[in-house]
């Protein structure tokens, strides 16, 4: 099967200051995520995996190296091709859900297609289709305050899907979610992974993500540890359910 | 296993909002926020308020002094020279105390929105969009508020005068005046409003995404 690199990393580093203290969070990552992949990003607290998982998504820029997007250096695009990216390229879901407060859940995943220059109607039945996807069918006018945090967090999912990015990127996103939800989170996230055929990274510490993960990296300090594929995975942890390998 | 995505590899630029959707999203977003709308809005109503008050009364003396009886002219005359100052001085002073107050209430009413300014552009907003959403929203509180705030203003000052020179002020009524004032005190509300908006929006609309949703406030 040939492999086609969706995200590349190449030296990656960021600094940040502290007052006048440099703080060197990435210290060089070099990774490639192929089409398709399950990747977890793991480490533990300030290992820098969000600050990695920002540079991926374009979210903010790395002091020195550099970023491809489906082969496009990313330091080269401009506001508006950058946006262009975050918008059909990329899904984003976070930790803490995000949803725009004052739009109801069908309204928060259309805003995605909108932006992207989809008509009303269409942005309406794609995103109603989308949240019955997440099984959320039946809730698609509340606001997000009216919803539980697992069922947010299906919101943040359909909207990630949007507009049918090649890549969903997920900052710990069942890090503020019980254990049988956070579960459920993942085994949808799987889902779709397998269903549209779309890369997901996550950056995560929950263990839980280990038995979906096609490969897991191990970051600590700004530097990766190692990088397991999923066989080696299974015979460490011990214990996977059902699942089988995508 | 793999479906060809070809077309996928170029990068495109074609982003849009349209109006009626930003409209609505303004709209929609002064509503759900109403305690905090009110906040902002009151302080633009007092601002302008102050303001309109301090220069209807002034188109009260004004009118006074033009068609008014001799002998109220002449004690009005005595003390203009000295009210002339007392008055720039006090529109100044309002003026400051409506700019300040707004922008002040606009400056935290746009800061603490900065995560979701992040989550808008991680979606594909470009800056515009932010900007545009603001703009439209800081505009409709800044006519609301400059409305409420002037009707406020002239009925106080109407009241004061109608109680110090009765029945006097209806012949003296200076009409075209108050409506001048008032069409500038609320041109003045919203684009002091727009403007104490339009800077907070900029600035977060112009950071990173992720520092955006970072930022604390």
């Amino acid at each position: 099967m040939p492999k086609e690199a969706i995200v590349r990393t190449i030296g990656l580093k960021k600094t940040f200051l502290l007052g006048k203290i440099p703080l060197h969070v990435l210290k060089g990552i070099d990774i490639e995520i192929y089409r398709g992949e399950y990747i977890s990003i793991m480490g533990p607290s300030g290992s820098g995996k969000t600050t990695l998982f920002n540079m991926i998504g374009g979210l903010d820029k790395p002091t020195d190296g550099k970023v491809y997007i489906d082969e496009v250096d990313i330091a080269q695009l401009d506001a508006y091709e950058l946006a262009w990216l975050r918008c059909r390229k990329i899904g984003y879901i976070f930790q803490t859900f995000n949803l725009i407060p004052v739009m109801t859940a069908l309204e928060n995943v259309m805003l995605p297609m909108i932006f992207g220059g989809m008509e009303n109607d269409e942005a309406m039945n794609k995103a109603k289709g989308l949240l019955e996807t997440v099984g959320l069918g039946a809730r698609l006018h509340h606001k997000p305050f009216e919803l539980s945090g697992g069922q947010q967090q299906r919101v943040a999912i359909a909207r990630a899907l949007a507009n049918d990015p090649a890549i969903i990127l997920a900052d710990e996103p069942t890090g503020n979610l019980d254990l049988k939800t956070g579960k459920e989170i993942i085994n949808l996230l799987k889902e779709m992974n397998k269903d549209k055929e779309v890369s997901i990274i996550t950056a995560t510490h929950d263990l839980k993500m280990l038995d979906v993960s096609d490969r897991v990296i191990w970051i600590r300090d700004g530097m990766i540890e190692r990088i397991e594929d999923r066989e080696n995975l299974q015979i460490k942890v011990g214990e996977v359910e059902g699942e089988e390998a995508g | 296993m793999h479906s060809e995505v070809p077309e996928k590899k170029k990068i495109g630029k074609l982003l849009k909002l349209p109006l009626n959707h930003a409209f609505n999203m303004s709209i929609r977003s002064i509503r759900i926020r109403f305690g905090r709308s009110i906040i902002v809005t009151s302080s633009i109503v007092l601002g302008i308020a102050f303001l309109m008050s301090i220069l209807s009364s002034n188109a009260f003396i004004m009118g006074i002094m033009e068609k008014g009886p001799e002998n109220l002219k002449i004690a009005l005359q005595q003390n203009l020279e000295e009210m002339r100052s007392r008055q720039i001085w006090l529109v100044s002073l309002s003026l400051l105390v409506c700019v300040v107050g707004i922008v002040n209430a606009m400056l935290m009413a746009v800061t603490e929105r900065s995560r979701e300014i992040g989550t808008m552009k991680c979606l594909g907003a470009l800056d515009r969009f932010i900007v545009e959403l603001f703009l439209l929203e800081s505009s409709m509180q800044g006519l609301a508020g400059s409305i409420i705030g002037v009707i406020i203003g002239a009925s106080a000052t109407i009241f004061i005068y109608l109680l110090r020179y009765q029945g006097l002020i209806w012949s003296i009524f200076p009409w075209e005046p108050l409506l001048k004032y008032s069409a500038f005190s609320i041109l003045l509300g919203i684009i002091i409003s727009v403007i104490g908006a339009i800077y907070p929006a900029y600035v977060s609309a112009k950071l990173e995404p992720a520092e955006a949703i970072r930022r604390e406030v």
